[in-house]
């Protein structure tokens, strides 16, 4: 089992570049490396949650549009740092094998201007095939397929492709899933076809929660997310994110904070957006979204906004997620490593 | 054929549980199962789609035009959001959003019902069924329902369409006017709105009583009364009697079994009240939670206080569903005890419901005594009542009687 390490910035630096030249020097199609067992997970007693904040200033052309390779580099350093691998292929070998199906849950709510971007999952899923993932392996969804279209995403069900589409193909579970407070049904596309789950959600406001980040986005994974936004979401996102179908197939979170919004979500507020141009990528969803959530916090104080508390909508969820009962992870920010890349 | 729904055969029918699409499709599967009282519609289109599992994808899209028509009430607010004036709850609703309900939406500032018009569930009833015993006793109601709710009571019998968001629902387009065909064709005198919560699905409501109305055909509805008084007057303000529940006698209760609000819906029983609408109560009986003399008492007292002694009340029977699969059917005597306890506090009317056979289903005249509407199952079997009187001592009984 091997620990991840908390880095310094120059030691995520040096295995940065040390894996860009590895890949520059095969092409990217390196020989697989056995696969690691990830051993990062918040709640060890004296361990803290890493959480990698990954940025490129210069993630954006002159046109504004990220550019791919850009955004694959940027993914490769935030996967390096995150599981302290020399080399991106390993750290990806290190989450998924081949022969397991791996999905990844994105967010499409906020259409093309604030949704998962389609270039970070390209990404992701290049790099899951060359660690050994098979293309119809993978699954790329949300819980509606037109959602998933207007965000720019093609849809593709069957052949040998990396697979794209909604709950709204193949259904939800007839039997509720239940957990304190939540009853729900899954989707299909968690219970059915995926051994290890991606969660990829984008660095969101929430006029109701907060905000909306890694925890908050598996309310796409029930068939009854509108039952659970009264009380600012508390304590049903935390309450959600313990059932087993969700929490034993949860591998990480990468965050996509190219694009976030920290007025106004979750819908597209084009006046109220920002280009962040990082990533956030935790094995802890509780450190992310209380990394998120600060991002969201200085974002605002920048633009002379209250806070989220003043506003009365602060995500109290988060430390419900932490609380004693859950132990999904960390909010306490001495327990946190906040690694930028 | 019409509207896309097949009529396969008219049954007699006694099925003693609400229609939920587990229950509708095991009936439209048992054609043969004639049993007492009753007419019942089998409806193939409906509910078959979804094979009793309620898993599939369902066949209809949340862009799907013909079922979205513009809220009736809402307030608009800044950044394109909206707030909700349909139910107590009062949602602030971003742009792509949904209310509480899943059934409405804001697009773009503006906030639309995604079920006008979307049936997920039809059947015809006794009117027994609902429970309403002292409205057009022995006739049956074309009843039907969209999917949603505006509440989540951890007990719901219906819980697979009420709450559902309505693309995943099977469902079929039946405009108002088809509704009042659907009931005028089948000799139903009643169209009921029932089996989710027609709360949220006011809109289609008003158009459909209307369009019955017109046809010579009444509405009835059977709703949780959690609703904003103005959307109350409008929406119910059209119909010609109303079934509430009244799920507890506690604001606890409703906040951790219900998650809703007492106050709200005893506020509707009394503008009902002064609406003039004729209006059933029914109770359901929760062991542990919601059965003690207190609670009854309170209830019983609040009632004679607020609407009067002669309005029906009903202690149902609860069956273990959905999230509350731990506890056990109310005993019999717990709904004896409840019903006596009502008795003492002067009420009328007060059944025992979903007790088949039991003689407190029966209504009695509060003077005499004498039995005057005897019912078996859903079925009424007998009716005395003449000219809206006791046939033995001319006392008047309640209620609308006759066509």
């Amino acid at each position: 089992m091997k620990t991840v390490r908390n880095g310094s910035r120059r030691d995520f630096l040096r295995q940065s570049f040390a894996g860009a030249a590895l890949l520059c020097a095969s092409g990217g199609a390196e020989a697989l490396a056995a696969v690691e067992p990830v051993a990062a997970k918040s709640g060890a007693a004296g361990a803290k949650s890493r959480v990698v904040v990954a940025h490129d200033e210069l993630l954006r052309g002159a046109d504004l549009k990220v550019d791919s390779g850009r955004m694959l580099a940027l993914l490769d350093r935030a996967m390096q740092a995150m599981l302290g691998q020399d080399h991106p292929l390993e750290a990806w070998k290190s989450l998924a094998s081949p022969g397991e199906t791996v999905s990844l849950k994105v967010n499409t709510l906020g259409g093309r201007g604030i949704s998962t971007n389609v270039l970070l999952v390209a990404a992701i899923c290049e790099r899951l095939q060359q660690a050994g993932v098979r293309a119809s392996d993978i699954i790329v969804w949300d819980r509606d397929s037109n959602e998933l279209e207007r965000a720019g995403f093609h849809l593709a069900m069957g052949g040998e492709r990396v697979q794209c589409y909604g709950t709204d193909r193949v259904g939800y579970e007839e039997n509720l899933a239940a957990w304190g407070s939540v009853g729900s049904r899954l989707s299909k596309i968690l219970t059915q076809r995926s051994s290890a789950l991606i969660n990829v959600p984008v660095l969101k406001d929430h006029d109701g929660a907060g905000v909306t980040i890694a925890l908050k986005n598996m309310y796409g994974v029930i068939h009854n997310p509108n039952k659970y936004h009264p009380d600012g979401c508390n304590p049903y996102v935390a309450d959600l994110n313990m059932l087993p179908e969700i929490r034993n197939r949860m591998r990480l979170t990468i965050c996509d904070a190219t694009t976030a919004i920290y007025e106004g979500g979750p819908g597209y507020k084009p006046e109220h957006c920002w280009n962040a141009n990082s990533l956030l990528v935790s094995q802890d969803p509780v450190a992310l979204d209380h990394t998120g959530w600060q991002m969201i916090e200085r974002k605002r104080a920048e633009k002379g906004l209250k806070t989220l508390e003043a506003e009365k909508r602060a995500p109290h969820y988060i430390a419900t997620a932490a609380d004693d009962e859950h132990r999904l992870g960390t909010n306490d920010p001495k327990r946190i490593a906040i690694v930028e890349a | 054929m019409f509207c896309g729904l097949e009529v396969q055969e008219i049954a007699r029918n006694q099925a003693g549980s609400p229609l939920d699409r587990r229950s509708f499709l095991k009936c439209a599967l048992a054609s043969g199962a004639a049993l007492g009282g009753g007419a019942a519609l089998e409806l193939a289109g409906v509910a078959q789609p979804a094979a009793g599992t309620g898993s599939g994808a369902a066949s209809g899209t949340q862009d799907d035009a013909r079922f979205t028509v513009e809220a009736k009430f809402y307030q608009k607010l800044a950044e394109r959001k909206i707030k909700c004036k349909l139910c107590p709850r009062e949602c602030t609703v971003g742009d792509k959003e949904r209310g509480y309900c899943g059934v409405r939406e804001n697009r773009g500032g503006v906030y639309y019902t995604l079920v006008h018009s979307r049936v997920c569930a039809a059947h015809i009833d006794p009117v027994e069924k609902k429970p309403l015993f002292h409205y057009l006793p022995g006739s049956i109601a074309f009843s039907l329902a969209t999917a949603g709710c505006n509440v989540n009571c951890k007990f719901c019998q219906n819980w697979d369409i009420s709450q559902s968001r309505p693309e995943q629902i099977p469902a079929e387009y039946i405009p108002p006017q088809r509704v009042a065909e659907i009931a005028k064709q089948y000799s139903c005198p009643t169209i009921a709105y029932t089996y989710s919560e027609p709360v949220i699905f006011s809109e289609f409501l008003m158009d459909a009583a209307d369009a019955g109305h017109e046809a010579g055909v009444r509405s009835i509805v059977v709703s949780n009364g959690y609703m904003q008084e103005e959307a109350l007057k409008t929406a119910y303000g059209k119909m010609d009697a109303v079934k509430i529940d009244l799920k507890s006698f506690s604001e606890s209760y409703y906040r951790q079994v219900v998650t809703g609000q007492l106050k709200p819906v005893l506020n509707s029983l009394v503008t009902l009240r002064k609406m003039n609408k004729w209006t059933e109560i029914v109770y359901l009986v929760l062991p542990t939670l919601n059965d003690s003399d207190a609670e009854f008492r309170g209830l019983a007292q609040w009632v004679k206080a607020n609407l009067g002694t002669d309005v029906p009340l009903h202690f149902t029977q609860f069956h273990p569903e959905y999230l509350l699969k731990n506890l056990p059917i109310t005993p019999v005597p717990t709904l004896e005890r409840a019903k006596a306890i009502a008795d003492a506090e002067g009420l009328h009317y007060v059944y025992i419901g979903n007790v088949p056979g039991h003689p407190a289903q029966n209504t009695y005249c509060p003077k005499c005594g004498k039995m005057l509407v005897e019912r078996v199952g859903f079925t009424a079997s007998q009716m005395l009542i003449r000219k809206n009187s006791c046939p033995f001592c001319q006392h008047p009984i309640p209620g609308i009687w006759h066509a």
